[in-house]
């Protein structure tokens, strides 16, 4: 593979960017495969990665019904921060915030991943108690934070109207520096990249359409492209979609499929350099480096499949974000998409073994999985290669659900992001 | 936006009037402290959540308050209909019938 750095930019330059290598192969399908992993966005091509790379099981199909990053990972509003409140998910984030702190380095490729530093808004008292809470019990854990009054606010976002007499005043914020944004894509992508630099063979356009369960115990996937892939293990990692491949498999999951959507505006000059949530008025924005505000809405809440959002909810959001920011009154929008997000009861994920012996299903990340993408695929790839769970991915096992030890993060993941 | 015909008012009326309340027809188990772990997870958690028809609970929030059914399909969005609670679906999910 070619290795991508300014001295290569600079020789593909003398021969007109002409003979740069294909980024990936597109190999036809084996028979058999040591693993399979069901769904080509980030989740789904970490963990093919890192069970190359730290596992060394190369032998390994990643099976995408579409094209790579076709999902949620590209269609997320990008905002990468750890600050959860309990220790379980504070840890499985926190360590896919350290992967995303090395990872342009180690994939070579440049995923921008930017640590323009994240607000999460406080509008009450109560929102202000939570906060106080909340970064305590992240600085407990080592994870960076502050609580910031509104003048504090303001000064980071000087654009912002934090004035007292509005309906709902910002009293404050939790600030986590090293949260920020990253490219979506060039996640997906790079991941991509690399996985198949060591062995991995990438097939998209191939849909699975059965999970062939022989004595308890998963042995193949069924595929409406290439017939029957054999697999020594299955990963299932699709997202919005995980309910209907269970079902193939036999099974139900504690998840809810609903439309997610978001939208940018035309581009415009530099004026938010930071990430800014609210719980309480339900927005979040950020402005991307090619100038477009990146504002994403909250879910629909019927169960929807159909990767388009409601008018009501974008009326909603846009709303507050109008009042957030009088100056975007006037700025044009461009474009709206929707994503389908698998909400789980605790908004908590679920990485974890399955009543099907060699399957293992790795979703439930809802509104909020893109910041957890390395580390997402990190433990997931531990998971399949040892075939138990990873020790950080321990708590989220889909028996939680019975046994009662949720995890409940409805107040760090309360705006869908 | 869904224009949703309420069973009990007897009118369409728009979206916003309205709240989806997830899963229809969830009987809860009529001796919850007999139930073993499994079973009270599955009452309380696990749903079908189909790529398709599904019986859904709703509740005319903005209007008359009352909780009704709808049978719709999560892909198209279609509403094959509404009823009130206590009524069984007259459309079927399952394919075969
Ligand atoms: C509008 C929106 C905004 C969001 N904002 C944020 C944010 O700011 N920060 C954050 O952390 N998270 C955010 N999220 C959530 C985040 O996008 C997801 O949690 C994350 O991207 C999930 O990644 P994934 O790889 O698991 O899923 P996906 O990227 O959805 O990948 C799943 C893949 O599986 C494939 N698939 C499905 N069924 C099959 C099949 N039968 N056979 C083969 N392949 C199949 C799909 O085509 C898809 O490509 C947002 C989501 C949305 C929709
Ligand atoms: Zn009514």
């Amino acid at each position: 593979m070619q290795k991508y750095s300014g001295f290569g930019l600079l020789k593909h330059a003398l021969s007109h960017h002409e003979n740069w290598q294909r980024v990936w192969r597109n190999p036809t399908p084996r028979t058999h495969y040591d693993v399979i992993i069901i769904g080509g966005g980030g989740h789904g091509l970490a963990t093919a990665y890192y069970l190359a790379k730290e596992h060394g099981i190369t032998n390994v199909a990643v099976i995408e019904k579409g094209y790579l990053g076709g999902g949620n990972t590209a269609r997320n509003t990008t905002i990468v921060r750890s600050n959860y409140l309990w220790d379980e998910a504070a840890h499985l984030y926190e360590h896919a915030l350290k992967l995303w702190e090395g990872l342009s380095q180690d994939l070579n490729y440049n995923v921008m991943f930017s640590q323009r530093g994240v607000l999460n808004l406080g509008h009450t008292l109560q929102d202000m108690r939570d906060i106080q809470r909340r970064v305590n019990a992240n600085r407990l854990n080592g994870i960076d934070g502050e609580v910031l009054d509104a003048k504090q606010v303001q000064e980071i976002v000087p654009i912002m109207d934090c004035s007292a007499n509005r309906r709902y005043p910002v009293m404050g914020a939790s600030w986590q520096p090293r949260g920020g944004v990253a490219r979506h894509d060039a996640v997906a992508w790079g991941f991509a990249r690399a996985a198949d630099r060591l062995g991995v063979d990438l097939i998209q356009q191939c849909e699975v359409v059965d999970i062939q369960v022989e004595d308890g115990a998963a042995t193949a996937v069924v595929t409406k492209q290439h017939g029957t892939i054999k697999a020594g293990r299955i990963g299932c990692v699709v997202a919005g979609n995980s309910s209907v491949l269970a079902q193939m498999a036999g099974f139900r999951l504690p998840l809810e499929s609903h439309p997610l959507q978001a939208l940018v505006s035309e581009p415009i000059k530099p004026v938010l350099d930071t990430v800014v949530m609210s719980n309480h008025v339900h927005g979040y924005i950020s402005q991307a480096d090619k100038g477009d505000l990146v504002i994403g809405a909250g879910i629909d809440g019927y169960n929807g499949y159909g990767q388009r959002g409601s008018y009501p909810t974008i009326e909603h959001t846009v709303q507050a974000i109008v009042e957030l920011f009088p100056i975007f009154s006037r700025v044009r929008m461009n474009r709206q998409w929707g994503g389908i997000v698998d909400t789980c009861p605790d908004a908590c994920p679920i990485i974890s073994d399955t009543p099907v012996e060699n399957l293992f299903f790795n979703c439930g990340w809802g509104t909020g999985g893109f910041k957890a993408t390395p580390g997402s695929g990190h433990v997931f790839a531990a998971t399949l290669a040892k075939g138990e769970a990873h020790e950080l991915a321990k708590p989220f096992s889909m028996y939680r659900f019975y046994d009662g030890a949720l995890i409940d993060e409805h107040g760090a993941a309360g705006v869908a992001h | 936006m869904f224009h949703i015909y309420c069973p009990y008012c007897e009118e369409h009326r728009e979206e916003e009037e309205f709240h989806a309340k997830g899963q229809a027809h969830i009987a809860r188990p009529p001796a919850p402290d007999d139930c073993s772990d499994r079973e009270w997870g599955e009452f309380l958690y696990f749903r079908d959540n189909p790529r398709g028809l599904h019986h859904e609970l709703w509740v005319h929030a903005a209007g008359c308050r009352k909780f009704f059914n709808i049978t719709r399909d999560t892909q198209t969005y279609e509403i094959r209909e509404t009823y009130k609670i206590g009524d069984q679906p007259a459309v079927s999910t399952n394919p075969d019938q």
